[in-house]
């Protein structure tokens, strides 16, 4: 019995897991998809974006941060928890200035993708139209806030994968947004390279390598190939790339 | 008006004494930005690098700290900063009015400073003053019981540039309207009674009695205390930390001010003993940042304590007992009363709640365990200490033994603190406190239940209506709308932003609420607000979105006619205002005749 894994159930499907990780990982490892927004695999969980909410034992809780644990039972594809992430994505839609057939980064987008799979048709509430600022100072990297989702994945992947603490997310509520370490508070005075995984970690289109924006035609993207909710295997093993011109030469290939 | 520009150089003498006080710890941010900003009024770029480099911090770090919390500034809001009062019990004593009267006289904006700089007024969250507003804050000083005769004699003392310390001290008088005393509350102290009692019984011992008496927490979520204590102490650590609670933020509450005030030996004492049954060697009391005015008397206390070795080394008597207690303000922030913001607010950080587990018990502050207690709480454990838990277990009910502080306040006579045996009912509460004439009870806060009168024969108790102690009473001629209305905006001015659900769905609400207000509602929005709080409920990181929604989902239900009345005779009304989005343009062109504006109804 010694070789045997433990388990939980996900929407009653047998989930084998490895001690240590979360209900969230397992899944994404054994092909079961749960969307989500905030997680990246060489990250450690923020739990904020919350459209990876399942229930566990009937309880809600953040499948990113919920360890696996024997015997679990936990609810993910129910049409009851796809509406409440439908909605989710809609409030995070007309929260930003999000405008999917002009950004550089459609196909790519993950806040799209998780809209075409959960089948959102409308923004549905009123777009706020915010006032956000962007930083273009930056030789080789653009800061849009304006589609920015505060899933925080660029300050805790300067932080902890980079060792620099470029980026923090500042404010409160609405008026959030990810401020620049630097003595202007302007990307190109803050320590941040084109090297650093916080210039390729972005989900969204709100920090993005320049001079590589349509480099991938649309209809090469990630996302355009398959459903977001296929991709498992692309989302646990994924790794940040930080060399964005490995895409050319691709492309050179396809070509 | 050009702020006026320091020099790092004219900076140095004024932050270093306050970056030497706090040893340069990054740690003490919140405190380190509350006193400076006390001395430069605001906390511009230029104190923010000068910060950063100081306490070898990013200043990403800092501003991340100073952006998050109300009462910080990053830009000149005037020498005199006058905030109003805007819970519900404000409103109905017309706050409105008052500060309508500064803007007048005083020839300002709301929420921009003067052309001189000189002095600024805004809105504020509830300041817990709810039994003498209509109230105020002055450079997060209180004054209470606002007029508009008081209002002028202020902006005469702003105008003269008085200095603050020489305002009339009537003005910051501050009561306790104690109208029923029960065992704390008339209670008789004597100092370091309760600590040598516990000291008698153990720790052990202590912690049994904490048990048998079925102490559960006054904060509102009602945990077990003996269970936290007993996991703070059993989580192997070299350094444990008690925390005290009283960041009174929830609207209408105001009974730790009083605890605080009048009966701060039960609240240190409390958290002495906690220290002792734990094996604490630090304790924090986390004050919001609306109570600065008790700061001296508490730390004058405080300083009392030490000389009677109820602090310090050796307490007591007793070799290895060593505890101390510093103060740490808040600066406007309402999630902090939320255990784990409060934690990384003391920390020095934007005071957003953690993810959990690991609780604080076992990974708190500094992650090291570290209990977590409301004012209270703390001082039903220097009753406990005293008297025996299986005492106090008599007390009350079976669920919650002992008894309750209720912070009354609204359509009554006499508004103040009630203390009651848990088990009171809301009807008896309403006859001692003199409300003749009550539709509705919000009992535990904005984030808690509306009662309607069918109700009113409910107990208060967690196996019934559960409350931190909030109390708020709503007579025959108020509009139970507004009151959902006055709530939902309190949250959405008081989501910390770090989930989705809260950040964005507090202010949909908010702009719902507005739009029915507007008369412009419809059915449609009915179903949207019910639609949204089945997502804010259960998909909020914590309490404060969870509990956002509450209030409108309670008088939807009971107040149903309150809303019916302003909603639109059709089907939809859109929220995008065609004439509304040409104000600009009218402002811009100094324009405002018929021909620039669209039609009530458009004509096909």
């Amino acid at each position: 019995m010694s070789d045997t894994k433990d388990t939980f159930t996900i929407d009653g499907q047998i989930i084998e897991f490895d001690h240590g990780q979360t209900v969230l990982q397992a899944a994404l490892n054994a092909g079961v998809y749960i969307p989500h927004l905030c997680h990246h695999p060489e990250l450690k969980p923020n739990g904020s974006c919350k459209l990876c909410t399942v229930t566990v034992n009937g309880r809600n809780g953040s499948a990113c941060t919920q360890q696996a644990l024997p015997g679990l039972e936990v609810e993910n594809n129910t049409p009851a928890i796809n509406d409440r992430r439908r909605v989710l994505l809609q409030m995070l839609f007309v929260e930003g200035n999000h405008f999917c057939p002009g950004c550089e980064k459609s196909g790519n987008c993950q806040l799209q993708a998780l809209a075409y799979d959960l089948e959102m048709l409308t923004p549905h509430f009123r777009h706020s139209f915010p006032d956000r600022a962007v930083d273009a100072s930056h030789p080789d990297i653009w800061l849009d806030r304006n589609r920015c989702v505060m899933c925080e994945l660029c300050v805790r992947a300067s932080r902890d994968l980079d060792g620099k603490s470029v980026f923090m997310l500042a404010g409160r509520g609405p008026a959030s947004q990810v401020v620049v370490d630097s003595p202007s508070g302007l990307l190109k005075d803050s320590a941040l390279t084109l090297d650093d995984k916080a210039a390729h970690v972005c989900p969204v289109g709100a920090i993005l390598p320049k001079r590589t924006a349509f480099k991938v035609p649309i209809g090469d993207r990630q996302f355009d190939d398959a459903v977001i909710s296929n991709q498992t295997d692309y989302l646990a093993t994924r790794r940040i790339d930080t060399n964005p011109t490995t895409t050319d030469e691709s492309l050179a290939e396809k070509v | 008006m050009t702020a006026t520009l320091v020099s790092p150089t004219a900076l140095e003498p004024l932050v270093d004494p306050i970056l030497d006080k706090h040893h340069r710890c990054p740690d003490r941010l919140v405190q380190i930005l509350r006193e400076v900003q006390e001395s430069l009024d605001y906390l511009s770029e230029e104190t923010v690098a000068y910060l950063a480099r100081a306490l070898d911090m990013s200043q990403a770090q800092v501003r991340s700290t100073r952006d998050f919390y109300a009462f910080f500034y990053r830009e000149n809001r005037g020498r005199y900063r006058i905030l109003v009062s805007n819970n519900i019990t404000d409103r109905m004593l017309d706050n409105h009015d008052i500060f309508n009267h500064f803007l007048n006289r005083l020839k300002l904006e709301a929420g921009k400073v003067s052309a001189d700089g000189l002095v600024s007024i805004d809105y504020t969250s509830c300041t817990g003053m709810c039994d003498q507003g209509p109230a105020i804050l002055v450079n997060n000083h209180a004054i209470t019981r606002m007029t508009l005769h008081r209002a002028d004699e202020i902006c005469d003392l702003i105008r003269k540039q008085v200095p603050l310390t020489h305002w009339p001290a009537e003005f910051f008088a501050v009561s306790d309207n104690i109208h029923r005393a029960d065992m704390l509350l008339g209670g008789n102290h004597v100092p370091g009674e309760a600590i040598k009692a516990a000291i008698a019984r153990g720790r052990d011992g202590m912690l049994a009695e904490i048990k048998a008496a079925n102490l559960r927490g006054r904060g509102g979520a009602g945990f077990t205390t003996a269970i936290k204590w007993d996991a703070g102490r059993k989580t192997p650590a070299d350094q444990r930390y008690i925390v005290c609670n009283a960041d009174e933020g929830e609207p209408g509450t105001f009974k730790d001010r009083v605890l605080l005030q009048s009966y701060p030996g039960r609240v240190f004492e409390g958290m002495v003993i906690a220290a002792y049954t734990v094996g604490a060697q630090q304790g924090f009391l986390y004050l919001r940042g609306e109570y600065l005015y008790l700061l001296a008397s508490l730390e004058a206390y405080l300083a009392e304590m030490r000389r009677q070795n109820l602090l310090g080394k050796s307490i007591a008597g007793v070799p290895g007992f060593d505890f101390d207690i510093e103060i740490h303000l808040g600066a406007g922030a309402y999630v902090c009363g939320e255990e784990s913001a409060l934690i990384e607010s003391l920390e020095g950080k934007a005071g957003r709640p953690r993810v959990r587990p690991p609780f604080p018990v076992t990974s708190g502050y500094m992650n090291k365990p570290t209990v977590v207690n409301n004012v209270e709480t703390l001082c039903k454990a220097t009753e406990i200490a005293i008297h025996g838990g299986k005492w106090y277990e008599a007390i009350g009910t079976k669920q919650s033994t002992g008894t309750k502080i209720l912070s009354v306040s609204g359509d009554c006579e006499r508004p103040g603190l009630y203390e009651y045996a848990f088990g009171v009912r809301i009807s008896q509460v309403l006859e001692d406190c003199g409300a003749k004439d009550a539709i509705a009870v919000q009992v535990s806060g904005a984030s808690g239940v509306c009662l309607s009168e069918r109700e009113f024969g409910r107990r208060i108790a967690f196996e019934d209506v559960p409350t931190a102690g909030s109390f708020m009473i709503f007579g025959k001629n108020r509009d139970m709308f507004e009151v959902a209305r006055n709530f939902i905006h309190f949250f959405a001015h008081e989501s910390c932003g770090f989930c989705t659900p809260c950040r964005v769905g507090t202010h949909l609400l908010s702009d719902i609420m507005d739009k029915i207000a507007a008369g412009k509602g419809t059915q449609y929005e009915m179903n949207e607000l019910l639609r949204l709080q089945q997502v804010l409920k259960p998909g909020s990181h914590c309490g404060l979105g969870q509990t956002a929604g509450n209030a409108i989902a309670d008088t939807v239900q009971k107040f149903r006619p309150t809303y019916e009345r302003r909603l639109a005779q059709t089907d939809f009304v859109p929220a995008f205002d065609l004439d509304l989005s040409l104000a600009k343009a009218r402002e811009v062109s100094g324009r405002d005749d018929a021909e620039a504006h669209f039609s009530e109804h458009v004509e096909h």
